[in-house]
């Protein structure tokens, strides 16, 4: 990669100037209920959720957050009052749970309930135990017709979690009250913090409303109460510190033990991951290499690239990350023709027949469209790939280098198609075609529509209304955006692609990898 | 001639005994007190004995192991008459000057009068102070006492009196006038009991922490010629005055052109590398070879070039120089040409507070006095003992004294200069330091990881702070933060120094361009440290404390492995803050520690003539609210 030529030096440029919005942009759901609400939380002797988490972790070790950008793009806090990770604790992979009690006392909105949804779906696909680091207010009460019926299944997930013999744990810092007061009531593991911790299905007011009865905080719901006397706390925690002190504690009796495949570490890539910054062009519609993408991700830079000559449109092929075998699928010229379909297909099936996981790097428009296409029977040969896709059994993993367009995104296994893990790349794009194109075509259809009704089209107003869309679509398009929606776990700076990558991808070996079995490979 | 030698000591005197017994072809015996084995492994036989002063089953060892001759190598029985005369009596040869000749050293008030006889100034005080009070029976600078002034001299006349009976069985103490700015010079001499007394150079040990010598070189620096002369004359002359044979040294202070025998020590010297080094001789070899009844040459080897010595102890410098111990996790004061290194431990030894607290003595020969400094000085940079606190850094420090270097020298220097000494390690250093102990931990930690073990140390995809590892350097706490940008680690730990590579072990720092490395050794507990500043310890302050461990407030610990002398009180009894609770001895100092607050007595785990060592819980008093 020449470092000097003007394309590199304007790409790389373009994507730290993208980077440094992404820090800002994270820069908001780091900041929580803002500094005023924390510095009301620390004056009070408590830690933030981040900084539970910080001495809940192993020294040293490494934290993948998730979903730090959800609610982005809406009314809601970016973050959603919650903090989710995959963290190491005593040696186990852990899902960790943290809510955020200086946005709104931590209360839970549309936005947490996604979060947290998805935090537990990761948990229980790659089998890891979940931490919960408890201190919320309950349901943000506006919101409660979002909330409160779907929140239920929050609750079953923690007992179907136990019942799946992944052990949860509650560290309850603060307040955990009413429906709250069910996440400690489900967990596996309760530990409270004294004189901190209160939880109660109805605190002193609602009481004596309902019963006429006089109480207080600690008889109802304080953590020595729940210790001593109810048997909700299986340990009392003196303080904050001395309650993560016992959630390691517990961690490191649980006996965990990862059945999946385990490697010894692999070699760095030889090409230099900083050049990452420089591959994607600032122009999304100019095609590039992403031969040049995976050999500053994979082990020692080595790819093995399958059916090279084939579909050239699609590169597929095998390389080791962080230890782990997989199978690489790239769009490389952005559009898919039968041809790449096909070879996906085929390539898939034959990972699944390893049981080696698929890593899936988009940048597509889309399947191609036109009469020679369509007669070539697009659509079957897209069908085999999205079939392939959908019924493979081995752990997908995405990262939206560019742009995901279309059936594409589902063809390279996009969010519906549950890949276990997906990112994308700050700069990323994905809708149901580009901003520009979606204008276009709805100003063709309204032309049509006018001109079948005789109505009079108004150019100017056309152009007006194709500016607009177009600015939507771009601004719903955008990584950030899509993460807002949590439909991607996280966007990240392409230099961490392989840390990334090679988390996941030991998360995904807690469990054997099992490819889906039945038909021998079809030769397609 | 002597086929089996029996050392009566221990640590690095008895294995330098042993080694050039090893050289002459003779078979050794240790004698050694239970915990303490290390010199023992190095002798051919050993026989356990309940204390090194025993003298009956020290003779009845060596005639158990069969040997046919004690050296006393130095302190214990090595000025004891008594002993020489029983270890004769026995049919033993004793390695040594003659129980006369000890006898009449030995007795510093006699021993005055012998040499004034002998034409050898001495030391007469004319009543005016400071004065300096003496034990009789002392030796080594224990038991010496510096009065100021008129008044005080009754109350430190008893106090003496009261250490010298403790320490040598007798009472006696005399003054004589205290010259602080004078040196110590003393003439190491030989004499082979056939009338031939060598005069083998002096020493210069006037670097001296309460009257203990700390650094000792050979020639003494800067004396005029006849000053020499003189001293050299004097030292014939004492040694002929008692017709000694031997290895002795005759200790003078001088001040200016005057010259005052102080003693003369009737056993080889700690410091006698230096002169060993200059001479190109063995004196152990001699004294052997002398015992044995072998006349000396005409005259000694011609003296060439310089060599100085440092003592190693286990002491705190900057805390009164109270005694340290623990367990020596690393222990490497180097080797080389020009390097000699005479230690009593190694990796592995515990270090307690019933011997002496010298570790080590590291000897630096050149051609020259400069360069001998020089090589020391690196010696002692690249040096280190991890795991006891040492005055490693107190040495290295005096080595690079301008008045050191210049050669002035006296005996008031270590005193005058120890707080610019002790503060020389900028606290610039340490943090550089505790920053490289910090990022080797990171790295040794992250190696040991069961899963993710090839993802960058500490990395986060979204970072929301520093990780924060505390560490501490004696009183000190140090709180490293440090974070990972992309797996690469940084901090900021020290302003103006980058992280410019973090391996595992070795930790290279860039301090304002410039690129240092640290040797970074991680062991449970915390992370020692070798830098180009020298060597340091940290130890790990736990983030997460289970509080059934932690200390209740009110508790009264032992600042240092001592012994419980008494207890003054009773567990229940009401006590004002300030009260005496416990009096310890630890190097035969006393410390009494008085109650911290006010309050009742909840418990007391101090017990009469306990050992315990620092950080003992020795009595909690609860504070009771005032009615």
């Amino acid at each position: 990669m020449d470092r000097e030529s003007p394309a590199y030096v304007r790409n790389r440029q373009a994507m730290l100037d993208l980077i440094a919005d992404l820090a800002a942009q994270q820069a908001k759901a780091l900041a929580g209920g803002g500094r005023a609400s924390v510095e009301r939380h620390r004056r009070r002797g408590r830690m933030t959720a981040r900084e539970r988490i910080e001495l809940l972790l192993d020294e040293d070790s490494a934290f993948l957050e998730l979903s730090t950008l959800a609610g982005w793009g809406t009314d809601f806090a970016v973050g959603g009052a919650l903090v989710t990770g995959i963290g190491v604790v005593e040696g186990v992979e852990c899902m960790i749970v943290a809510n955020d009690p200086t946005v709104r006392g931590g209360a839970s909105n549309p936005v947490t309930l996604k979060k947290s949804f998805r935090a537990a779906q990761i948990a229980a696909e790659n089998r890891l135990p979940t931490i919960n680091l408890v201190e919320s207010g309950g349901a943000d009460l506006p919101t409660q017709k979002d909330i409160f019926i779907p929140g239920g299944r929050h609750f079953k997930g923690i007992t179907e979690a136990s019942a799946d013999r992944r052990p949860t744990i509650a560290l309850v810092f603060g307040n955990s009250t009413a429906g709250g007061a069910y996440v400690p009531g489900m967990s596996d593991y309760v530990v409270m913090v004294a004189g901190g911790a209160k939880v109660f299905l109805g605190g002193p007011p609602l009481v004596k409303m309902a019963t006429g009865e006089e109480s207080d905080d600690e008889s109802l719901g304080g953590a020595e109460m729940h210790a001593r006397v109810s048997g909700l706390a299986d340990y009392l925690a003196a303080d904050e510190k001395d309650a993560i002190r016992l959630g390691r504690q517990i961690v490191r009796r649980l006996n965990w033990r990862k059945s999946g495949l385990a490697v010894p570490a692999g070699a760095e890539p030889v090409l230099d991951p900083e050049e990452l910054l420089g591959i994607v062009p600032d122009d999304l519609k100019e095609p590039f290499d992403p031969r040049e993408v995976i050999g500053r991700i994979v082990d020692g830079s080595g790819f093995d690239e399958f059916k090279p000559l084939y579909g050239p449109s699609l590169v597929t092929g095998w390389a080791r990350l962080h230890g782990y075998p997989i199978g690489i699928l790239a769009n490389a010229q952005g559009v898919l023709f039968s041809g790449e379909s096909q070879k996906a297909a085929q390539f898939i099936q034959l990972a699944n027949q390893t049981d080696t996981p698929l890593l899936f790097l988009h940048n597509t428009t889309g399947y191609m469209v036109g009469k020679e296409y369509e007669q070539g029977g697009i659509i079957k040969h897209g069908a085999q790939m999205i079939n392939a896709v959908a019924n493979s059994t081995v752990p997908h993993l995405g990262v939206i280098l560019g742009s995901s367009y279309g059936a594409g995104n589902y063809g390279m296994s996009g969010r519906a198609f549950d890949p276990r893990f997906l990112f994308s790349w700050v700069g990323a794009k994905s809708a149901v075609m580009g901003a520009a194109q979606l204008a276009g075509v709805v100003s063709i259809v309204s032309r049509q529509a006018a001109k079948a009704a005789n109505r009079p089209y108004d150019d100017a107003t056309d152009a007006r209304t194709r500016a607009a869309i177009e600015a939507q679509i771009e601004r719903e398009s955008l990584a950030m955006f899509t993460s807002g929606m949590l439909y991607d776990d996280g966007v990240i700076d392409p230099r961490d692609t392989r840390t990334v990558l090679g988390i996941c991808l030991s998360v995904i070996h807690s469990v054997p990898v099992e490819g889906a079995r039945g038909y021998g490979v079809f030769r397609l | 001639m002597i086929r089996r030698l029996l050392v009566a000591n221990r640590g690095e005197i008895a294995r330098r005994v042993f080694r050039t017994c090893r050289a002459l072809g003779i078979s050794t015996v240790a004698v050694f007190a239970e915990g303490d084995e290390l010199h023992a492994t190095e002798a051919d036989l050993s026989v356990a004995v309940d204390s090194y002063l025993g003298a009956q089953k020290i003779i009845a060892a060596a005639r158990a192991a069969g040997a046919d001759a004690i050296h006393p190598g130095y302190g214990f029985l090595s000025e004891n008459p008594d002993f020489a005369r029983e270890v004769i009596a026995a049919g033993l040869t004793w390695i040594g000057p003659s129980p006369d000749a000890i006898e009449a050293m030995g007795d510093k008030i006699r021993a005055k009068k012998l040499m004034a006889a002998a034409g050898v100034p001495v030391l007469d005080g004319d009543g005016t102070f400071p004065l300096l009070v003496k034990a009789a029976a002392g030796g080594g600078g224990r038991g010496m006492r510096v009065v100021t002034e008129p008044s005080a001299l009754r109350e430190e006349l008893a106090i003496a009196e009261a250490e010298a009976r403790a320490a040598f069985g007798d009472g006696t103490v005399f003054t004589e006038p205290y010259l602080p700015h004078a040196r110590h010079v003393e003439v190491q001499v030989l004499g082979d009991g056939h009338g031939r007394i060598w005069v083998l150079g002096d020493r210069d040990c006037s670097v001296q922490r309460r009257h203990q010598k700390v650094v000792e070189e050979a020639p003494a620096p800067g004396l005029p010629d006849a000053v020499r002369a003189a001293l050299h004359r004097y030292a014939y002359a004492a040694a002929e005055a008692v017709g000694y044979r031997g290895a002795g040294t005759v200790e003078f202070l001088v001040d200016g052109e005057r010259i005052h025998f102080l003693e003369m020590n009737t056993r080889l010297q700690v410091e006698h590398p230096v002169t060993e080094c200059v001479f190109r001789l063995d004196l152990v070899a001699l004294q052997i070879a002398i015992a044995e009844g072998k006349p000396l040459g005409a005259a000694p080897p011609a003296p060439s070039g310089h060599a100085i010595e440092v003592r190693v102890y286990a002491e705190d410098p900057a805390g009164g120089f109270a005694p340290q111990t623990g367990r020596i996790r690393a222990f490497d004061l180097g080797s080389g040409p020009g390097i000699r290194v005479d230690s009593g431990v190694e990796a592995g030894s515990e270090v307690g507070i019933r011997y002496d607290a010298m570790l080590a003595k590291v000897i630096a020969y050149g051609p020259d006095r400069e360069s001998a400094i020089r090589l020391l000085g690196d010696v002692l940079r690249r040096g280190a003992v991890h795991g006891v606190t040492t005055n490693l850094r107190l040495l290295r420090a005096i080595l690079d004294d301008g008045d050191f270097v210049a050669g002035r020298l006296d005996t008031a220097l270590l005193d005058r200069r120890l707080d610019a000494w002790n503060g020389s390690t900028t606290e610039h250093s340490v943090r550089k330091a505790a920053l490289a102990a910090a990022l080797g931990a990171a790295v040794r930690t992250a190696g040991a990881r069961r899963v993710q073990a090839g993802i960058p140390v500490a990395w986060r995809n979204v970072p929301s702070g520093p990780r924060v590892r505390i560490l501490r350097h004696g009183t000190t706490e140090y709180p490293v933060s440090y974070s990972s940008d992309g797996g690469r680690l940084v901090s900021d730990f020290v302003a103006g120094v980058a992280v410019a590579a973090v391996g595992d072990g070795r930790v290279v720092l860039d301090d304002h361009g410039v690129r240092e490395a640290y040797l970074v050794t991680p062991y449970d507990g915390g992370v020692d440290v070798v830098g180009p500043n020298g060597a340091v310890d940290f130890s790990r302050v736990p983030d997460m404390v289970d509080p059934a461990e932690s200390v209740s407030e009110g508790s009264l610990l032992a600042p240092m492995p001592a012994v419980v002398v008494s207890v003054a009180v009773a567990a229940g009894d009401r006590v004002a803050k300030g009260d005496p609770i416990v009096v310890l001895e630890a190097m035969k100092m006393r410390q009494t520690l008085a109650a911290p607050n006010s309050g009742i007595v909840a418990s007391l785990a101090a017990r009469e003539g306990q050992q315990i060592s620092a950080g003992t819980v020795l009595a909690v008093i609860d504070v009771v609210e005032e009615e």
